[in-house]
């Protein structure tokens, strides 16, 4: 089980606005900085690490841009969603970002609650309410990549690509 | 139990019998297509085996001519991998440049019944050819260029029965805002295009469909091969291929009829395209401070030629600057060549060498706080073109080059009505 703080957002959530496309040419660690700049400013300052995002419907919907490795840099832990967008989850399996989708969970949630989520028994739990619901299982390939950091860590191993360099780090 | 085009494509690249919706599926990439962005530092990170470097295809389409020196640095990047691993299939700023997704469809390397991945959001745009192309992310796009690899959680598919015949002046971009206006969300399934009313669809309007199946949120969106598709890419590429038809049996999510007689021209409002459209009338009189037609969807040669009839002896209005992008070198010279470039540049359009450009609000138009636009491409989410605070609204190239003429939202009708003036 993990425990996290939840920061709330809306339905329609797209990776323009976790990863603006002037960001694009920065560093992963200078794109942090534009986070949510347009519909939050000042989030990327207050988030800490291990909390987590509860989203509504689409989460993550747009462009195959690396928001996923953004939220995952701040500390994210985990993005809970209504529903999430594919080519988003993709990211989140490439980067290593556990993305959980749990109908009703909008709803289930105030900001600054707490929720306790277990991918043994896929539920999570809104510590405050005690309301406890039902995710959407990830299937074990994709788990075991989104947990053990994406897929360069895999290609890595296999001697596929070369080495993230300081500065130059595409995989951290 | 039978299979969609979708389900047959996945099948045959995943070396199963048959495969059905909530499958994971691992399949062979047929075509696996790199852009500037993979070399971004944010992004690139240095392969050093390739599966087969003859299923790479190399496009710098994003920021070309490199606008700055970062830029300028990741290109020589890209120029580097191409050579290290002889790569053929290279598209670099010149003769043959271009939009990843149009190069594609030019050169003919979607081929029907295989898979294509690129890791932009709008490779669907594939779809049109009977190709089960799709966006994925930067390192799964580096995996599946290493290992011939990749994965899809297949969904189930929507069937669109087309029927009729669209109305003069209105064209697939109307019809998109339509489904996503009367549809809605298409998120978790596929759509599949078929039915009589194909044959009416060249390959530039139904490639329109195909890209902004993406902003339905679809996961692939494929059309049934019929002859005009096939020959396109016959006359394009000698490779041998197997289209892929759905199956009588096929089972769907839900099939739709339509009849394209009945759509109108619509515009989006800014921010979202989901249920967010409108008649043009209801937005007309919005005064605008830029109008954009290029990207992947509407950067094709239809489209020029459509701007070109709406503006054809007037010009654009004061305050308004007008930007027209060309899919690819190709059909700019092909625009060139049938006189659209020099109709357009005579009313006052700016038209830029081929690039994604303003639609990604990397360069070439980047709008400022408060400005309104009306363009013309893939997206109008908020921030997307440029500073936050700016409006967009979506239509067709015909809608908005009335609008640059007017100088506010207007309904291209009222320029063709009155007789184009060439």
């Amino acid at each position: 089980m993990i425990a996290a703080r939840v920061w709330k957002f809306g339905d329609n959530v797209s990776t323009d606005l976790m990863l603006p496309g002037p960001a694009l040419i920065l560093t992963p660690e200078e794109q942090t900085r534009w986070v949510f700049q347009a519909n939050r400013p000042g989030w990327v300052d207050e988030v800490q690490p291990g909390d987590c995002i509860v989203g509504g419907h689409r989460f993550g919907m747009g462009s195959s841009r690396p928001g996923a490795r953004s939220l995952r840099n701040l500390g994210v832990g985990c993005v809970l969603a209504e529903s999430i967008a594919r080519l988003f989850f993709r990211n989140c399996v490439n980067f290593g970002l556990l993305a959980i989708e749990c109908p009703g969970i909008a709803g289930a949630f105030e900001e600054g609650q707490t929720a306790e989520f277990s991918t043994e028994d896929w539920t999570v739990r809104n510590r405050q309410t005690g309301q406890v619901l039902l995710c959407t299982p990830v299937p074990a390939m994709l788990l075991d990549l989104m947990r053990g950091g994406g897929i360069y860590p895999v290609l890595e191993r296999n001697g596929l690509v070369a080495p993230a360099q300081p500065g130059h780090a595409a995989g951290r | 139990m039978g299979m969609t085009v979708v389900e047959k494509i996945l099948a045959r690249a995943s070396g199963h019998a048959t495969v059905a919706p909530g499958d994971l599926i691992v399949a062979n990439a047929d075509t696996v297509v790199l852009i500037d962005p993979s070399f971004y530092p944010g992004i690139w990170r240095e392969i050093l085996k390739l599966d087969d470097p003859r299923k790479i295809v190399v496009v710098f389409d994003h920021r070309v001519p490199a606008p700055d020196r970062t830029v300028a640095g990741m290109h020589a990047i890209g120029r580097d991998f191409v050579a290290r691993f002889g790569i053929d299939r290279f598209f670099d700023v010149g003769y043959d440049q271009g939009i990843s997704h149009v190069i594609v469809a030019e050169r003919g390397y979607a081929l029907p019944g295989t898979v294509l991945v690129c890791s932009d959001s709008h490779t669907g745009s594939g779809g049109a050819f009977n190709c089960a192309a799709r966006g994925v992310g930067a390192p799964d796009l580096v995996y599946a260029a290493a290992t011939g690899q990749t994965w899809f959680e297949l969904c189930p598919t929507i069937r669109y029965e087309l029927h009729g015949c669209l109305r003069p002046g209105v064209v697939t971009k109307d019809l998109f805002l339509w489904l996503a206006q009367t549809f809605g969300d298409h998120s978790d399934h596929n759509i599949e295009f078929g039915g009589p009313a194909l044959a009416t669809l060249g390959m530039d309007a139904r490639r329109t469909l195909s890209t902004m199946g993406t902003e339905l949120n679809a996961e692939f969106s494929v059309f049934e091969p019929d002859d005009v598709l096939l020959n396109y890419i016959r006359e394009r590429n000698p490779a041998p291929f197997e289209a892929q038809y759905p199956d009588a049996d096929a089972t769907y999510a839900e099939r739709r009829d339509l009849d394209l007689a009945t759509i109108e021209p619509l515009v989006a409002l800014p921010d979202r395209i989901i249920r967010n459209a409108v008649p043009v009338s209801q937005a007309a009189g919005e005064r605008i401070h830029q109008a954009f037609i290029g990207s992947c969807a509407n950067g094709n040669l239809d489209d020029l030629a459509a701007a070109a009839r709406v503006v054809a002896g007037r010009r654009v209005a004061p305050g308004v600057r007008f930007l027209v992008t060309p899919g690819s070198q190709a059909i700019y010279r092909q625009a060139v060549a049938a006189g659209y470039i020099g109709v357009l540049v005579n009313a006052g359009a700016v038209v830029t060498n081929a690039t994604c450009g303003a639609c990604g609000g990397g360069h070439m138009g980047v709008l400022g706080p408060n400005e309104t636009c009306i363009t013309a491409s893939t997206r109008n989410y908020k921030g997307r073109m440029g500073d936050p605070s700016a409006r967009i609204y979506m239509a067709s190239p015909a809608t908005v080059a009335a609008s640059a003429i007017a100088g506010t939202i207007t309904h291209a009708g009222e320029f063709l009505q009155q007789g184009a003036v060439t």
